[in-house]
């Protein structure tokens, strides 16, 4: 009895951590009764043992589709290969595509980035600036100008110019606004004009100190461009982003990356097994 | 959500009833669904429990379990207890000072450029002030031409100093041009920053107690999740700020973050982003935002 008293209690603390990680109700119940389950099997549980498997079961809710199985940042053999990257207002998709045009450069591929964010104020002459930084071309056109354009215009030069990869950058915008979401299916679509199986990837940039309304960002977002891959950013600070367990449980999406910062190399593949121990730190 | 946990409630209150056992530790009971209910909105954790617990002293009190509808009796205890806990005196903007400096602070990407813009342009417009935008943020590429932009876009001059590493000296510059040239608002806008960044919440201080502010607003997305206190908390500590700026609450989020906030600095939130646009912007409204918390 003195046992399964430590472990309630280890297992009380489980759910404070979680809950307060982002991990969402549904999602830490759904844990915390994996773990019970186990504890009931295997019953004689030291309290490391515990750790471990709670380690493990959380871990394994990451999508089975290889969450954080990357190493490095590689991209599959495709030429060029397009990444689309989207996500709501402000969570860091046009910083994380400076990061990742700085990446696959080092590894020795030639990188074209797409500005195909045209509305927001400056968003190209941000874009420009990243470019200039990791010394990649950049594909612009006017501010106000159709981003299916831009998108276009970006995979089709790329292709002339023998690039490897191209990542294109795409407006914020809020998943429930029906018509910028018929938007970027638009600006998925037309690639495939150039390239039929493009993009390739498409990337879910989410911020790491949203709550639950990351969810229905998935959702959406899914919906309108069949996301394949997601960023957490801005893991630097004290948020945890445990809603990506939950969201890459439910679409079984896998974690591609996370953002530590706010310089050219402050990106990292994410790794399972660290991200849940951030947890607990 | 809070439809189905209406009727949920209902039910089990009316189970209750039946089988006559009205005690404390039934109320406790269905309250554990508010409070799973008001964490799935994002609000803390740990405010969920104090709050619930506030409410089961009000429910029990109320003699809840004897009214008709329970349920609805307890959503309602719920929604007064949320409105009075977000509300208070109605907060203003302080405009008094000569010019009168607004200050933004928040974390990255939280919409610090986009509100000043359309701060701005409420004040130009509804207040017929004459603001100053300056820009701060000397490290986001591109972020003094976002300004620049935005500033354009409201017919508001933007005050900057290219290759000027030092917000503190431009700030004061600002000011000094301000007074000048009879803008009487100046409204800087900083660079984002985490809490825990030291360097960079020592340089927010620093301009704060350059300049003196009339008003330290704290911008936060309405979509963040149980990090709010943390961060509110942290920002408060360094600048005790006088008021909060929701963002982007064009979106679907509950808002929860809402609650956690004033119940950990208990500052007034004033004003909303409800878009990208330079005219969505409005006053916060308690009652509409506790609807919303709890999806009525
Ligand atoms: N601390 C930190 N800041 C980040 C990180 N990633 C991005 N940022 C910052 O977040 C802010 C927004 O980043 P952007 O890259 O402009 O975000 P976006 O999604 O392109 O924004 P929109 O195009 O306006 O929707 C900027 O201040 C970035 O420097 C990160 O991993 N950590
Ligand atoms: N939908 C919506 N988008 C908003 C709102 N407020 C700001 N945004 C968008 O959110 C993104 C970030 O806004 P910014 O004003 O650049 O945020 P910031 O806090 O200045 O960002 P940093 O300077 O990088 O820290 C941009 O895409 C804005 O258009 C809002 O109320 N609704
Ligand atoms: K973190
Ligand atoms: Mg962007
Ligand atoms: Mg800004």
């Amino acid at each position: 009895a003195g046992k399964s008293k430590v472990d309630d209690e280890v297992l009380d603390d489980l759910e404070d951590v979680l809950v307060s990680s982002d991990v969402g109700v549904a999602t830490t119940i759904k844990i915390i009764n994996r773990i019970e389950d186990r504890v009931a099997r295997d019953k004689y549980l030291g309290t490391e043992e515990l750790n471990k498997i709670l380690r493990e079961e959380i871990s394994g809710l990451l999508s089975e589709t290889n969450s954080g199985e990357a190493t490095d940042f590689v991209v599959p053999n495709k030429k060029p290969y397009v990444m689309m990257v989207v996500g709501v207002n402000g969570v860091g998709k046009t910083t994380t595509i400076g990061k990742l045009a700085n990446q696959f450069k080092n590894r020795g591929l030639k990188v074209v980035l797409g500005a195909a964010d045209t509305f927001r104020a400056a968003a190209i002459d941000q874009l420009q600036v990243w470019a200039d930084r990791t010394d990649v071309p950049i594909i612009r056109q006017e501010m106000g100008s159709d981003p299916a354009s831009v998108a276009f215009d970006t995979v089709q030069k790329a292709v002339q110019m023998d690039a490897d990869v191209v990542l294109i950058d795409t407006a914020g915008r809020l998943h429930n606004k029906v018509n910028l979401m018929k938007e970027l299916s638009k600006v998925k679509r037309v690639m495939q004009k150039v390239i039929p199986d493009a993009p390739h990837e498409v990337l879910l940039v989410l911020d790491g100190s949203t709550g639950q309304n990351a969810f229905e960002q998935a959702k959406q977002f899914t919906a309108a461009t069949e996301v394949t891959s997601l960023a957490v950013t801005k893991l630097d600070g004290t948020a945890k982003g445990g809603v990506v367990i939950g969201i890459s449980d439910q679409f079984q999406i896998p974690v591609k990356y996370i953002g530590v910062g706010e310089r050219v190399e402050d990106l990292q593949v994410f790794n399972k097994i660290e991200f849940v121990d951030s947890f607990f730190k | 959500m809070f439809d189905n946990l209406s009727d949920k409630l209902d039910n089990a209150l009316h189970v209750l009833k039946g089988h006559g056992q009205i005690t404390e530790v039934n109320v406790a009971e269905t309250l554990k669904e508010v409070r799973r209910a008001l964490v799935d909105a994002d609000v803390n954790y740990k405010i969920a429990k104090d709050f619930t617990n506030v409410v089961k002293e009000k429910a029990l009190g109320q003699d809840v379990l004897s009214a008709l509808k329970p349920g609805q009796l307890m959503v309602k205890l719920v929604k007064d207890e949320l409105t009075q806990l977000m509300g208070g005196e109605a907060a203003g903007i302080n405009l008094s000072g000569d010019p009168s400096v607004i200050l933004m602070s928040g974390l990255q990407g939280s919409g610090k450029t986009t509100f000043s813009g359309k701060l701005a342009s409420f004040l130009k417009n509804k207040k017929t002030k004459k603001p100053l935008l300056v820009a701060c943020d000397v490290y986001r590429p591109a972020a003094i031409n976002q300004l620049h932009v935005v500033g354009e876009q409201v017919g508001v001059e933007v005050f900057s100093d290219e290759g000027n590493q030092d917000p503190v000296a431009i700030s004061k510059a600002a000011i000094a041009h301000a007074k000048q040239n009879g803008h009487n608002v100046v409204i800087i806008d900083t660079a984002g920053r985490l809490a825990v960044d030291e360097a960079m919440m020592t340089e927010i201080s620093n301009i704060h107690a350059a300049i003196e502010p009339q008003e330290t607003l704290f911008v936060v997305d309405s979509m963040t999740g149980q990090d709010a206190v943390n961060t509110a908390k942290a920002f408060n500590d360094r600048l005790d700020f006088d008021g909060v700026i929701l963002t982007k609450l064009d979106g679907d989020t509950r808002g929860g973050a809402a609650i956690s906030i004033k119940s950990v600095v208990n500052k007034p939130i004033k004003f909303i982003g409800t878009g990208e646009k330079m005219d969505a912007i409005d006053v916060f409204y308690p009652s509409r935002m506790a609807d919303r918390i709890l999806g009525m």
